[in-house]
């Protein structure tokens, strides 16, 4: 009755296409993703072929072989059948071969995602994961920013591929847009590498894939694949030091006096904290509280008031300041786009 | 030598009558604390399992009404996180190993004609440490935290990654009870199966060798086997957390240079060898139930010991598909894959051993059976999942996906359970010499069957949609509600059905029909004892020369010791009539 | 009674499975071996790797003597269970005291060894990854050295008692099982701890 509702599943996602699901493995936009994908129609032909070889015997067996009240040997048994050699070999032999299969089409895209080609321009990105939110830092380009990562878009002609060079400042964690690639650990004194290329322009999401904690459920992640301008725009604005605007003097002040200075990196003031995202540039991004809300003055205010407000566990604490002092600082820190 | 198995009639009857003669309930208390009987033993590892079972599938069912829809608020991320490891820890620890090894208890001294255990007093040790293991786990809840009143249960995932179970990660206590308890069920687990080995090698009727010895006691002594190598690397690995918890010890501490991989590894080295330490007693049970319902000798006996033995030794080394997504490196990973999907031959084999013993007999419906063969049907899926995920680049994809969790899911609930259930059906008669009643046997059956599929088969979509497992809410716009909300209906459908079998069980103690010493026509030796049998079981060792003793007793013209020479020998009828 | 007889296949052959007790022990050992197994490839991993001293090389000095002691050990304790297999209970007491004796020294001497380390040297179990590491491999094996003396001590005092018989032999075979294990391991744990750790 339910024999095949799982497989009809996967037909029903397949065919939604990829402007439904997000985060959709079977709508890849980036060369690992795709290859992965192809080997995964190969794996999901041959299991699917011996479901079928199985479950067709299995049915015809219960079916043949029922007991029959009324035939007229009901009271008798069966012949006793003991086993067969040739039999019990051909169902080994089979089956081995089918591995051998499997094993090397799998072996090809491992080497050739793990072990893949490095082009001498492709760009490095170092991700530091955080219990619960995304450091990244562009060490060629003098960039340090959090939970947003921009990468330019890979012309197949041309490939343009990010290596992610990834480690942890605290517990595991596990880096996973599934339109892009599969998921890489980033664990604690240990470095991972992995590759992305998106292809199209676009906002590609994803999660931590590795439980690390109370809010590992809204630890996502958002990649912006950038076309060659909008990354060089990108680039140039977050190189440039952070917005001094004398109109919100006033929640900087309350900014600088107060503990977010000992967690939190602000370029060219007093802020050097490293515990919480860099906000050097912090009103240019879409969304605060690593992804989980839109960037806008009401949620960030409600944010600083108390983090717990959209994600409770946040390590960042409530800074208890009052109404007054949260709309400065709520408008400072928009100002710095 | 002549099989001779003395059928002690004189008791028979009396056994259930006796339940008239009441006896103060302390005194029946006093007995069961104090007995060294495997067979009670062995129902108090059931009862304790079945017990947890109901708290762990109630902790299951919150999980469930939680992640229904997006952005739901019934419980705290604090208290859902307790929630899947308490729910897996329970599964695992509490209600897979007592449940399976109370079958053991109970069945493997009936089986191989002895009177009890090789250690009845190491018997009751193991039994009531890993009893007090699961006490203390649960006294979590009171006391986690190590503060006044604010308990709290472990949070850090059943399979507890180093360094987030550092006391930097992990202030309070909760980690310490997970620690603690699993250290003392794991010696239980070590104890027991000790005992089930020594009791298997050493304790057999006279004529039962090796090669007569039935399915069920042989894949024990895989299981057991197993155990030992598995659960000494556990045992190890929550040593050293507990030094580095309360002496300060660095061994998964990476600050001081210590390693969160080596962890996983250890882990793992006991974590997947348990998978098939729990499931090769689902296939012992299938071995048994399997060919007498369809009234056939298992086929290709020999072949189906070599494949668990086989699977036995594969299983130790596959651990590291479980770490595809670490970085180990490619030529590592090409090394597990290919273990992984050597294992996926021996499996085969069995499941092909088990349609061959199916075709030409005369397959009887039972409750019991009609599990089993649910098991058959949904063991061949979990597999196919299983080759999905041991091809690497794959699992980058569906490592820590819903993909996964439906995939162990379909190991754990639609093979493991199913095959539970039948046993259940199979061995109720003999436990209490009542029969569970066929017909709520049957809607049990059929509720459960649906509410898994429900549940499960939809529980691997949303993996493949990209949701990482142990998230306690989700994002409205992945588009996972709607499989979300189908898996939560079916776990309630389950939950109906779990307490039906529960209540069958209540009400045919008191109320089903009685059974009589062989209800179901059977071959193996705890057929020939009463039901429930004495607490010497045998008035006389028995004696056997073939596989099957009482088919032989049954059919003395045409008894299965004539056939034991090689395995492909088929029945004299069917030469003689060629 | 029932009985159903068939015709037999065979003369009456012997039925002796082997001896619960010793399976029960092989089993014993392997779960135990499995477990230092999971602590030595510890102590291998991190050889090395501590962020701070002292090392191995600075602070460890080869146990020859109480080694000796030790693997001799398991010789008297051999020749304990052979003369009580001959029914000689004297010479099993003699051998056992022995046996009791040489694991004592075996004791002192690891005693002593941490004594030196923790107050000459300071090295303690949270120095480094190197104490974390010898101190738990070396103290577990230590701690089924006490276990192992308490049960022979234990024995000797049922010996000295004369209530140690000859049928008695097969349980203190087991008991020397045990103690052969404890002394394999430790010829393991010398050859990675002082060999190939230093």
């Amino acid at each position: 009755m339910f024999l095949s509702q799982g497989w009809r599943g996967i037909a029903a996602i397949m065919l939604s296409g990829p402007g439904a699901d997000p985060t959709n493995i079977f709508a890849p936009a980036g060369t690992p993703a795709h290859s992965i994908f192809s080997l995964s129609l190969l794996v999901l032909s041959v299991t699917g072929a011996i479901f079928l070889g199985v479950t067709g015997t299995l049915i015809y067996v219960l079916v043949r072989y029922r007991m029959r009240k009324n035939s007229p040997d009901a009271d008798q048994e069966p012949p006793q059948i003991y086993g067969s050699n040739q039999i019990e070999l051909s169902w080994t032999v089979i089956p081995i071969l089918i591995v051998v299969m499997l094993f090397l089409a799998t072996t090809r895209v491992i080497y050739t995602t793990e072990n893949a080609r490095r082009p001498k321009d492709a760009l490095n990105v170092t991700v530091v994961a955080h219990q619960f939110w995304w450091e990244y830092r562009y060490p060629s380009l003098g960039i340090v920013t959090a939970n947003e990562l921009h990468v330019p878009i890979s012309d197949p002609k041309h490939p343009m591929p990010t290596y992610l060079t990834m480690s942890s400042a605290d517990v595991d964690h596990s880096f996973w847009v599934p339109r892009l690639a599969g998921k890489t650990d980033l664990i604690p004194n240990k470095v991972n590498t992995m590759w992305i290329d998106p292809q199209q322009p676009g906002l590609y999401l994803g999660q931590c894939a590795q439980y690390c904690g109370v809010q590992h459920a809204k630890m996502l992640i958002r990649v912006y694949a950038d076309t060659p301008q909008q990354f060089a725009a990108w680039v140039a604005n977050q190189q440039r030091p952070a917005v001094d605007d004398t109109a919100v003097a006033e929640g900087r002040e309350v900014f600088m006096h107060n503990a977010c200075i000992s967690c939190h990196t602000i370029d060219g003031t007093v802020a050097t904290g490293r515990f919480g995202p860099n906000l050097t540039h912090v009103g240019s991004r879409d969304t605060i509280a690593s992804g989980s809300v839109a960037n806008n003055p009401a949620n960030l205010r409600r944010f600083i008031e108390d983090p717990a407000n959209f994600k409770p566990g946040a390590l960042m604490p409530p800074m208890h300041l009052d109404s007054h002092d949260l709309d400065a600082v709520t408008a400072y820190l928009t100002s710095l786009k | 030598m002549a099989t001779h198995i003395p059928f002690d009639q004189a008791h028979a009857p009396e056994e259930i009558g006796d339940k008239t003669q009441r006896k103060l309930w302390l005194e029946v208390l006093h007995e069961w604390v104090t007995t060294v009987d495997h067979k009670k033993i062995g129902m108090m590892y059931i009862g304790y399992a079945l017990f947890f079972l109901v708290v762990a599938g109630f902790e299951a069912l919150l999980m469930r009404i939680q992640l229904a829809v997006p952005n739901n608020s019934f419980v705290s991320p604090e208290v859902f996180n307790g929630l899947f490891t308490m729910h897996g820890t329970t599964m695992v620890f509490f209600v897979g190993m007592p449940i399976l090894f109370g079958f053991g208890n109970y069945l493997i001294p009936l089986m191989i004609g002895a009177r009890d255990m090789a250690f009845p007093r190491l018997n009751a040790f193991s039994f009531w440490i890993s009893a007090f293991g699961g006490i203390l786990l649960y006294y979590s809840y009171i006391g986690g935290s190590g503060l006044y009143g604010a308990g709290s249960a472990p949070d850090v995932g059943w399979f507890a990654y180093a360094p987030l179970t550092a006391k930097v990660f992990s202030p309070g206590h909760s980690t310490d009870y997970w620690t603690l308890s699993l250290l003392l069920t794991g010696i239980g687990t070590i104890g027991t199966a000790l005992n089930i080995v020594a009791t298997i090698i050493s304790m057999r009727c006279p004529g039962m060798k090796m090669s007569r010895l039935p399915l069920l006691p042989w894949l024990y002594l895989v299981t057991s086997g197993l155990t030992f190598v598995a659960v000494g690397p556990l045992t190890a690995a929550q040593i050293m957390l507990m030094l580095d918890r309360y002496l300060g010890s660095h061994f998964f501490d990476t600050q001081a240079g210590g390693s969160a991989v080596l962890w996983m590894h250890f882990f793992w080295i006991f974590g997947h060898p348990e998978v098939y330490i729990l499931v090769l007693p689902a296939f012992a049970f299938a071995n048994e139930i399997i060919p007498v319902f369809s009234r056939k000798a298992i086929f290709g006996y020999p072949a189906m010991v070599a494949a668990s033995v086989g699977i036995g030794f594969v299983s130790l080394s596959v651990w590291a598909h479980h770490m595809f997504t670490v970085g180990l490196g490619a030529a590592e990973n090409t090394f597990f894959v290919l273990a992984t999907m050597a294992i996926s031959v021996p499996t085969g084999i069995k499941i092909f051993n088990w349609l061959a013993t199916l075709w030409g007999g005369k397959i009887q419906f039972t409750s019991s059976m009609m599990f089993a063969i649910a098991f058959l049907f949904q063991f061949l899926i979990a597999g196919l999942t299983g080759i999905m995920l041991s091809v690497a680049p794959f699992d980058w994809q569906l490592g820590n996906s819903y993909f996964v969790v439906a995939h162990f899911h379909y190991v754990l609930v639609g093979a493991i359970l199913f095959m539970l259930f039948s046993a259940f059906y199979y061995w109720y008669p003999k436990m209490t010499g009542r029969m569970l009643s066929e017909k709520l046997g049957k809607w049990h059956f059929w509720l459960f069957l649906i509410g898994f599929h429900l549940t499960f088969d939809f529980m691997h979509v949303p993996g493949l949609l990209g949701m990482p497992r142990r998230i306690y809410t989700y994002e409205a716009d992945r588009g996972w509600m709607i499989w979300n909300m189908i898996i939560s209906s079916g776990a309630l459908v389950q939950a109906v059905a779990t307490l039906l079998f529960v209540y069958n069980m209540v009400w045919s103690y008191f109320k089903g029909p009685v059974a009589g010493p062989d209800p179901w026509d059977a071959w193996t030796l705890e057929w020939a004892t009463p039901s429930p049998p004495p607490s010497y079981n045998f008035a006389e060792t028995p004696e056997v020369s073939s596989r099957r003793p009482l088919w032989d007793l049954k059919h003395p013209d045409d008894p299965d010791s004539d056939y034991e020479i090689g395995p492909s020998h088929r029945r004299r009828a069917k030469e003689e009539s060629a | 009674m029932s009985d159903v007889a068939v015709a037999p296949s065979g003369a009456n052959v012997a039925w002796n499975p082997p001896a619960r007790g010793i399976v029960g022990m092989v089993c014993l050992i392997l779960a135990e071996a499995s477990i230092f197994i999971i602590f030595i490839v510890a102590y291998i991993y991190y050889i090395g790797k501590s962020l701070n001293g002292p090392t191995p090389k600075d602070v460890l000095s080869l146990p020859i003597f109480t080694s000796i002691c030790l693997l001799s050990s398991s010789l008297t304790v051999h020749a304990a269970v052979s003369a009580l297999r001959r029914g000689r209970q004297r010479l099993c007491s003699l051998w056992l005291a022995a046996t009791v004796l040489l694991g004592g020294i075996f004791l002192a001497g690891t005693a002593h060894e941490w004594y030196d380390l923790i107050y000459n040297h300071g090295l303690t179990i949270s120095t480094n990854l190197f104490g974390t590491t010898f101190y738990s491999l070396v103290g577990l094996h230590a701690s089924h050295v006490v276990v192992g003396l308490i049960m022979l001590s234990l024995a000797l005092w049922f010996s000295l008692r004369g209530q140690m018989h000859h049928h008695h032999s097969e349980k203190l075979e087991v008991l020397s099982l045990y103690w052969h294990f404890v002394d394999a391991v430790w010829v393991v744990v010398f050859l990675v701890v002082y060999v190939l750790g230093r």
